[in-house]
């Protein structure tokens, strides 16, 4: 090994400038979760101190417990976040094999309308899209949400899954088609496999957004039976008093689910990089 | 069992025409190999005749019925593929059941044909693991397997043996060819290595930008080639061609090959000087810088000492020079 790249100093910067970068962006998180679990006397007095004996207070997650369904709304941001996710990869997985596999008349405009949302906000459309919800009689069910979500993340998905498609070895789908595989079954065992690290990318993308989005569920979804986890953190906003134990509990709670699903899709992602490197 | 005809075939993609009619009869248990530049339409050809590519127009009949409609697991052909195309993530034996249990065959007949299959590639150590386990020779022999398991009426093998290492191909091309011995099946084999060509072949077709140029035995290809193209692909090093002008001829160019010419310090043809020498061993190439014929090679059997600057006559044996007309055709 040459020394060059392996030198102290050289290394002592990489690892000053990644640790700082690190620290900057966890800071707000560990601020939030430390907050939480101090009285508010605590969070006010000394917010960047953590809970001391004197400080440390769980009123905060009794009252988020306590206080309206807040399980209920975690498991609705679970099941809107976690079918939009199925159908983004499902359809965008299915679409790029379809746009990078067959050559169809109008593949490319094809391609390019698909890809088109990704430059377009999907909340220019909300009157509309309202109005819909309202005609087809979706309005305040989780339904609606998955619909909007699953719309919002195929843009992204079809351009990044088309790119990734397009390199697997045309030969392998044509031994399987000379075995005798339907083009599902190529799909679903041959293709699919090879691109799970492409999945994963898109995965973490897409379900981010759609975990924290206060957009759509204020809009298409507010009643009580519907509520997701951010929209329900909304109820300690008040206009005159809010209550920040409750606020800073919640957010904390709400960081766990992305937390563990992150975890799940960033293992597939580095299984998938190093089966590639050792071949 | 394993005839396959090819009528008037042709391929675009889109404006581009790859296959510009191809015509073709390949007789039951002959080894056929298609060979030509990079980018002449082999593969295509070999795609469209598996039933991978529609071909644009044109007819292939297996076995005397036309497949243009037939899907490529129902034509019974195998293929081989350059970059092996095993499945990734199941073992060597399922990789060659997969094609049988898909057409249906009973679990014994599956097991009876995987254990006559692996004996004769040397595979059976290697059943239990999966592709990413293999070396590249083995990867390519469980690929081989898996063709042999299917018994096709036609094996078409597209570059199988590009990946491997000098070495190794020498090995598996002798495979190949005592696989075709033992199983007297149909092959069609594409690559762009002379040797491999000349010696699996029973019969080659030499390609040029989506046409047939010629079709004969080795021997055919190599004493009389049907025009410059074909005399220039086939043999290595390569013909000498030289302008019929410059030595007084009233054909276009003159075609020898480097091995039909001999050289001598004092007297002879062609006066030059000895650009490069390279030594292999069995043989010597010489090349000269001839005033009249232009810079040609030399292929010279066993060792031969010539200083690079020295002066050498060269000498054609005139019974196995070529000419050809303008249009590229042999004179006769
Ligand atoms: N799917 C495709 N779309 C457009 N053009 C194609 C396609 N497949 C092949 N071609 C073109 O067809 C021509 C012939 O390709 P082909 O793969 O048959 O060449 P080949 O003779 O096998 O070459 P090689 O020896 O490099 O493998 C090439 O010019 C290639 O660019
Ligand atoms: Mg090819």
């Amino acid at each position: 090994m040459s020394t060059a790249t392996h030198s102290l100093p050289r290394t002592i910067g990489a690892h000053a400038i990644l640790i700082t970068y690190t620290a900057i962006a966890l800071f707000p998180v560990i601020l939030v979760v430390m907050n939480s679990f101090k009285s508010r006397a605590g969070i006010f007095g000394a917010p960047l101190t953590p809970p001391t004996p004197k400080t440390f207070d769980l009123i905060g997650y009794t009252t988020v417990f306590g206080q309206g369904d807040f399980f209920h709304y975690f498991q609705n941001s679970l099941v809107v976040t976690v079918a939009s996710l199925f159908f983004v990869l499902l359809f965008g997985a299915m679409a790029s094999f379809a746009l990078s596999e067959y050559r169809f008349r109008g593949n490319t405009l094809m391609g390019l309308y698909l890809a088109l949302g990704i430059m377009i906000p999907i909340r220019l459309g909300t009157v509309a899209i309202l109005q819909l919800m309202v005609a087809s009689g979706l309005v305040n069910t989780l339904t609606a949400l998955i619909l909007v979500y699953t719309a919002q993340g195929l843009p992204l998905a079809i351009f990044i899954l088309s790119e990734f498609m397009k390199q697997v070895s045309n030969d392998l789908k044509n031994a399987g088609r000379i075995d005798g595989l339907s083009e599902y079954t190529i799909f679903f065992r041959l293709v699919l496999p090879l691109v799970r690290p492409a999945m994963a990318t898109v995965a973490v993308f897409t379900m981010i957004p759609i975990w924290n989005d206060l957009w759509f569920p204020l809009i298409l979804a507010p009643s009580e039976e519907t509520k997701t986890v951010t929209l329900g953190a909304q109820l300690f906003l008040g206009q005159f008093v809010t209550n920040w134990n409750a606020i800073l509990a919640a957010l904390s709670l709400a960081i766990l689910p992305v937390l563990i699903l992150y975890v799940i899709f960033s293992r597939q992602l580095i299984r998938g990089i190093t089966s590639g490197a050792v071949k | 069992m394993g005839s396959l005809k090819i009528e008037n075939v042709k391929k675009a993609f889109g404006p581009v025409e790859v296959l510009k009619g191809i015509d073709l009869q390949v007789n039951d248990g002959e080894f056929v190999v298609f060979v030509g530049p990079s980018g002449c339409g082999k593969s295509t050809l070999l795609r469209v005749i598996a039933g991978l590519e529609d071909s644009t127009s044109g007819r292939v009949l297996i076995d005397g019925g036309d497949v243009s409609v037939t899907p490529p697991a129902k034509r019974g052909i195998a293929m081989v593929f350059q970059t092996y195309a095993l499945y990734p993530h199941l073992t060597v034996k399922n990789n060659m059941a997969l094609g049988l249990k898909q057409a249906g065959t009973p679990a014994a007949e599956i097991e009876r044909r995987i254990k006559i299959a692996s004996a004769m590639l040397s595979l059976e150590p290697y059943l239990e693991r999966r592709p990413a386990e293999l070396s590249g020779g083995q990867r390519q022999r469980v690929a081989i397997g898996r063709a042999v398991v299917r018994e096709p009426k036609l094996f078409l093998f597209d570059e199988p043996l590009s990946n491997l290492d000098a070495a190794l191909r020498v090995n598996t091309r002798l495979e190949i060819a005592q696989l075709h011995r033992r199983l007297k099946a149909t092959m069609i084999y594409v690559t762009h290595d002379q040797v491999e060509a000349m010696t699996l072949a029973d019969k080659i077709v030499v390609l040029n930008a989506g046409r047939i140029e010629q079709i004969g035995s080795p021997m055919e290809l190599y004493n009389s080639p049907a025009n410059e193209f074909v005399a220039g692909f086939i043999g290595s090093p390569k013909m000498n061609f030289i302008d019929g002008a410059k030595l007084g001829e009233t054909a276009k160019t003159i075609g020898v090959r480097p091995e039909h010419l001999t050289v001598d310090a004092n007297s002879g043809a062609w006066k030059g000087t000895v650009v490069h020498a390279e030594h292999l061993g069995a043989d010597t190439n010489l090349y000269l810088d001839c005033e009249k014929a232009g810079l040609i090679t030399v292929r010279i059997f066993g060792v031969y000492n010539a200083e690079p600057g020295s002066v050498l006559y060269a000498t054609p044996d005139a019974a196995k020079t070529y000419r050809f007309g303008a249009d590229g055709k042999v004179l006769r």
